[in-house]
C-alpha cells in the first residue's frame, strides 16, 4: 500500500525571477534569471543535478516543445530532461516530476523549472489559441474570463446570493491581493487598489470587472529538491519537506453529466481530501497556517475557500470579508499577490506558489514575512475551466524528521 | 394530385429599422427617405441562407416522421457555396436520411416556386421538403438595401392528406433581366424600376395567370389570397385586377415587417397566406423572375389539423429592432472592422474531422446508454455516469430539438465576437446531457440562470481565408 510523499523529499534551493512584462528579456534570459537564484540557494553545482522537469503551457509562443528549451537555456550536461504540460497547473507537475524522481530513488537531485513568455503576443491576457480539432467545431470561443466568470452566476443561484454582494466579496480578494503585491519586489504589480476601484472598473465578462481578473506575465522560477538526508550531508538545517502532493483529473463528468451544478471545482474537492490525507492534515482550517490558491479571478479564489475545506460550503463570502485569509488574518492567503499581483507566467506559477510557502516556511520572506513561522503551507495551482480541469493541490512544511 | 403536407416559416428576430438606413445615408442620397417607413427582417452575424433554411424546415416538420422525407431541395441564390451541395448539409443538421434525393435549385428569384411545382408534379411518392431561404447582400444607400430582407419558408409536399392541394401550375421563361449578379459579384445590379413594371411584371405575368385560371377552370373572383411577391407600388393589385381577383384578396407583400426575401418570398408569403386560409380557400401564387411560374391551391380540411407551429406569423412576433445600421453594414461585412488580433486566429477545418465527426457536430446527436439510461452529449465510448462508465454502451439520442436551461453563463467582452459581448453558458437538457454552448438571439442583461433555451442551427465562424462557413448549434431563448 502506497505511503505517500510526505517527509521524503525536500527542496534545496528556489529561485524565481521578477515577474512582470519584461519586453527585454527572452525566455531564456528568465530561465538563468531564477536557476540563478537557486543553485546560489541550494549551495550545490550545476552539474550535481541528474534530471530535471520542465514545465511550459503555451510553448508555441515562446520556446516551442520539448524538454530542449531548459537544457540548451542552461547547458545541462545531458541529463534527461522532460517538458510537462497541464494547462496552468504545469509549474506544480515539474514539481511532482523532480520529487517523485527523487523519492523513488531514481535520482539524487532533480530540477523543476517553469517558464513562461506571454507578452509577445501583441495584446493582453492569455494569447487566442486553437483547442484542437474537435473542440474547435463546437466549444463556445470561451476566453479565460468567460469561463470561471460562469461559476458567479451558478454561485449565486446556489446560495441564494445577491449579485451586489458577491461583487463585494470577490472585490475584497482584489484588494488583498494588492495590499500584499505591494510588498513584493518581485511581483507583477505592486499598487494597491481600493474596494469602490474594483467594483467599478470595466466588466471583462460578466460579472467580473477588470482587477477580478489576473493578467499574464513573463516569468520562471524553479526548485531543486534533494532527500532530506542528501541535504543534510550539505549542510542544510532548516529543511522545508514535501507533504503532500496531488492532482484530481477532470474525466468529463462536470462538462457532461448534470451532477454538477457549476459553482464549485469538483476536483479541487477531491484533490484537497487527499492531499490532507496524505500530508496528515485533520482539520485544514485549523492546521494550516499559509496557503497559495490559483486566483485567476476573484470568483475562482472564493470558492476554492471552499473546496480546499477551509471555509464552509457557502461561507466563503463571510470569512472573506472578515479578513480570515488577509496577510494578518487567521490563513493568509496569496500573502505574496498571487496570480493577480505577483503574476501568471503560466508555466511557473504552481512552482512560484512553492517559492513564497518555501520563504515562509524559513522566515525569509522579508517585509511580507508571517510573524508566527508557519508551519504548513499548501499551494493549489489550477488548470483549464471550471467544467474540465485539472487540480493539484501540494502541502509543504517545515521538516521535523 | 400532390400537395402541402405541411409548412414552416423563419424570419430573423433582427429588424433594420429603415429610419436607420435612411438617416446614415441621406448625405449620399436624400432620395432614401421617401423609403424610410417600417422595418426589413436582418439575419444576426451568424445566420445565413442555410441556417434559416433549417429553422424553417424543423418549423415545417412540426409532427412529420421525419424518415418519411425522401427528397429535401433547397431554393436560394445566396447559398455559402458554389460548389458544396447544401442540401446534404440540411438534411444531415435535421438528422434525415441518407438514402434520399437531394437539390440545390438556384441562379433565379423563381427557383422556390419551381421547386415546389418539381415536388407537385414528381410522379413518385414520398415526401419531399422543399425550402426556400435567401440573405441578399446589398450595397449601402442602394434601394434594394431598403427594399429586401432576409428569410426563409418551407414545405412538406406529399400526397397523403394535404393542408393544401395543388390544383394546377403554369410557368413561362422570358430572359428579361431586371437584374443579374454575376459570377462571383457580391451584389446585385438593377435595372430601372419603371422598365420592370410596365415590361416585365405587367407584360410577363397576366397572360401566364390568365393561363393557368383557365387550366383550372376557375374564375379569379373565386380567388381568397392571391400570393404575389412584388415590392413595386401597386403592381400586384393591378395585376389582381385584369385576372378579376378581387382587390382585397390581395396579400400582404410584407414589405412593413419584413422586406422581400428574394427567392424565398413566394413561399414565405404563401405559408403566411395558408395561415389565414379557411378549408376551400383558393390560393394562387404568381412569382416573377425571367418569366413567372403561377400554382393555384385549395385549402383542405386537413389544414385545420396540421399540428401548432412557429409558422411566418410567430417568427415575425420573435421581433427585436435594430437601429443600429452600422452594426448591419458590420454583420453583411459591409464596413472594414477593426476587430482585433484575436479574430485572427487560423480557422481552418479539418474536414476529415468534419466528415467523422458530422453526426455530433451537424447533427447533435448524442447519445443515451442502453445500461443505465443516461442521456448524454457527445456520444463517448464510455458512459459519462460516474455509476455506470460502461463501455461501447451508446445509441444515438438527438438534442437538438431538447430544451434546455442555462445552468451558468457569462457576456464575455474579452474574447472575439463578431457582435460582442459573447454570451455563453452551461446548457443542461431536460431529458438530461449538457454542454457549455454559445448562445444566440440573446441580450446579455436578459440572461439568468434558469432560463429556458431551445438550440438553432447556426454559423460557428467563418473561414474567411478559405471561404468556408463553420456551423454548430447554439442556444436561444426558448419562445
Amino acid at each position: 500500500m502506497a505511503k505517500g510523499i510526505k517527509d521524503k523529499v525536500v527542496i534545496l534551493g528556489m529561485g524565481c525571477s521578477k515577474f512582470g512584462e519584461r519586453w527585454d528579456k527572452e525566455a531564456d534570459d528568465l530561465i538563468v534569471e531564477a536557476f540563478e537564484e537557486a543553485i546560489k540557494d541550494a549551495g550545490i553545482e550545476k552539474n550535481q543535478i541528474q534530471a530535471a522537469w520542465f514545465s511550459t503551457a503555451i510553448e508555441e509562443q515562446h520556446v516551442g516543445k520539448s524538454g530542449t528549451p531548459l537544457a540548451m537555456a542552461l547547458r545541462l550536461p545531458y541529463i534527461p530532461v522532460t517538458r510537462v504540460e497541464n494547462f496552468c497547473a504545469s509549474g506544480t507537475e515539474a514539481f511532482r516530476g523532480a520529487v517523485y524522481a527523487v523519492a523513488s530513488g531514481a535520482c539524487d537531485i532533480a530540477l523543476a523549472q517553469g517558464v513562461e513568455k506571454l507578452k509577445d503576443t501583441g495584446y493582453g491576457g492569455l494569447p487566442q489559441r486553437g483547442r484542437g480539432h474537435l473542440n474547435n467545431m463546437f466549444w463556445p470561443n470561451i476566453s479565460a474570463p468567460g469561463s470561471f466568470a460562469q461559476l458567479a452566476a451558478a454561485y449565486r443561484a446556489k446560495h441564494n446570493v445577491g449579485a451586489e454582494d458577491l461583487k463585494r466579496a470577490i472585490a475584497h480578494v482584489s484588494v488583498k491581493s494588492h495590499d500584499n503585491g505591494a510588498r513584493n519586489a518581485k511581483a507583477h504589480l505592486q499598487n494597491k487598489v481600493s474596494e469602490e476601484q474594483v467594483i467599478n472598473a470595466p466588466i471583462i465578462a460578466e460579472p467580473l470587472g477588470l482587477f477580478d481578473c489576473c493578467g499574464v506575465s513573463d516569468g520562471s522560477a524553479c526548485a531543486i529538491v534533494t532527500t532530506p538526508e542528501i541535504a543534510r550531508s550539505l549542510g542544510k538545517k532548516d529543511l522545508v519537506s514535501v507533504k503532500a502532493l496531488q492532482l484530481a483529473v477532470s474525466n468529463g463528468q462536470e462538462a457532461s453529466h448534470n451532477s454538477w451544478d457549476g459553482s464549485y471545482f469538483a476536483t479541487t474537492r477531491v484533490a484537497s481530501k487527499r492531499a490532507y490525507e496524505e500530508a496528515g492534515i485533520r482539520k485544514p482550517r485549523e492546521e494550516v497556517s499559509l496557503i497559495e490558491v490559483h486566483d485567476c479571478f476573484s470568483i475562482t479564489e472564493l470558492v476554492t475557500m471552499e473546496d480546499l475545506h477551509i471555509s464552509p460550503e457557502g461561507g466563503a463570502i463571510k470569512d472573506i470579508r472578515d479578513g480570515f485569509y488577509d496577510a494578518d488574518g487567521k490563513i493568509p492567503c496569496q500573502i505574496d499577490g498571487g496570480l493577480k499581483c505577483f503574476g501568471h507566467p503560466i508555466g511557473a506559477s504552481g512552482l512560484r506558489m512553492l517559492y513564497e510557502m518555501y520563504l515562509q516556511l524559513l522566515g525569509r520572506a522579508g517585509p511580507r514575512q508571517r510573524k508566527d513561522t508557519p508551519r504548513y503551507g499548501l499551494t493549489h495551482n489550477l488548470g483549464g475551466f471550471p467544467q474540465q480541469n485539472v487540480s493539484s493541490v501540494s502541502i509543504v512544511g517545515r521538516y521535523e524528521g | 394530385m400532390s400537395g402541402i403536407i405541411s409548412i414552416g416559416g423563419y424570419i430573423p428576430r433582427l429588424r433594420l429599422q429603415r429610419k436607420a438606413i435612411a438617416e446614415a445615408n441621406a448625405w449620399f442620397n436624400p432620395g432614401l427617405k421617401g423609403q424610410a417607413k417600417a422595418e426589413r427582417a436582418i439575419c444576426n452575424w451568424d445566420e445565413d441562407a442555410v441556417t434559416m433554411a433549417v429553422e424553417a424546415a424543423r418549423d415545417a416538420l412540426t409532427g412529420i416522421d421525419r424518415s418519411q422525407i425522401d427528397r429535401v431541395v433547397i431554393a436560394s441564390t445566396t447559398l455559402p457555396f458554389q460548389d458544396r451541395q447544401c442540401a446534404p448539409l440540411i438534411a444531415q443538421a435535421l438528422h434525415l436520411r441518407n438514402d434520399i434525393a437531394t437539390l440545390d435549385l438556384t441562379t433565379s428569384q423563381r427557383a422556390g416556386t419551381t421547386g415546389l411545382m418539381t415536388a407537385l408534379q414528381a410522379p413518385t411518392g414520398g415526401l419531399t421538403l422543399v425550402i426556400a431561404a435567401e440573405k441578399r447582400r446589398t450595397k449601402a444607400a442602394s434601394p434594394q438595401e431598403m427594399s429586401y430582407g432576409d428569410g426563409a419558408a418551407a414545405m412538406v409536399i406529399g400526397a397523403n392528406a394535404p393542408a393544401a392541394r395543388l390544383i394546377a401550375a403554369e410557368t413561362e421563361a422570358v430572359d428579361f433581366v431586371d437584374h443579374f449578379r454575376g459570377q462571383s459579384r457580391d451584389f446585385d445590379y438593377v435595372w430601372e424600376e419603371r422598365w420592370i413594371r410596365d415590361e416585365g411584371y405587367n407584360k410577363i405575368v397576366p397572360p401566364v395567370v390568365a393561363r393557368l385560371l383557365k387550366k383550372a377552370g376557375v374564375s379569379g373572383d373565386r380567388i381568397a389570397h392571391f400570393v404575389m411577391p412584388c415590392t413595386l407600388s401597386r403592381v400586384a393589385q393591378g395585376i389582381a385586377k385584369k385576372a378579376g381577383i378581387a382587390e382585397d384578396k390581395v396579400r400582404d407583400n410584407l414589405h412593413a415587417v419584413c422586406g422581400d426575401t428574394g427567392v424565398a418570398h413566394p413561399l414565405v408569403m404563401l405559408a403566411h397566406a395558408l395561415e389565414d386560409a379557411k378549408a376551400g380557400d383558393l390560393i394562387l401564387v404568381a412569382a416573377f423572375g425571367q418569366g413567372c411560374d403561377a400554382l393555384l391551391f385549395e385549402a383542405t380540411p386537413a389544414l385545420a389539423g396540421m399540428p401548432q407551429r412557429r409558422g411566418i406569423k410567430g417568427s415575425l412576433a420573435r421581433r427585436k429592432a435594430e437601429g443600429n445600421y452600422q452594426r448591419f453594414l458590420a454583420f453583411n461585412d459591409n464596413v472594414v472592422l477593426e476587430r482585433g488580433m484575436r479574430a485572427e486566429g487560423d480557422k481552418q477545418t479539418p474536414m476529415t474531422t468534419a466528415y467523422r465527426k458530422r453526426d455530433m457536430i451537424t447533427s447533435l446527436m448524442g447519445g443515451k446508454c442502453r445500461i443505465c439510461g443516461t442521456v448524454q452529449w457527445p456520444k463517448a465510448n464510455v458512459c459519462v455516469n460516474p455509476n455506470c462508465n460502461a463501455f461501447h454502451s451508446q445509441d444515438d439520442h438527438p438534442f437538438s430539438d431538447q430544451v434546455g436551461k442555462v445552468m451558468s453563463f457569462t457576456a464575455d467582452q474579452l474574447t472575439y465576437c463578431p457582435d460582442p459581448p459573447a454570451c455563453y453558458g452551461m446548457v443542461t437538457f431536460e431529458e438530461g446531457g449538457r454542454f457549455m454552448a454559445d448562445f444566440t438571439d440573446v441580450d446579455a442583461p436578459d440572461l439568468k440562470v434558469g432560463m429556458r433555451m431551445r438550440m438553432m442551427f447556426r454559423i460557428k465562424e467563418v473561414d474567411a481565408q478559405r471561404g468556408f462557413v463553420k456551423y454548430f448549434w447554439k442556444a436561444a431563448p426558448a419562445a
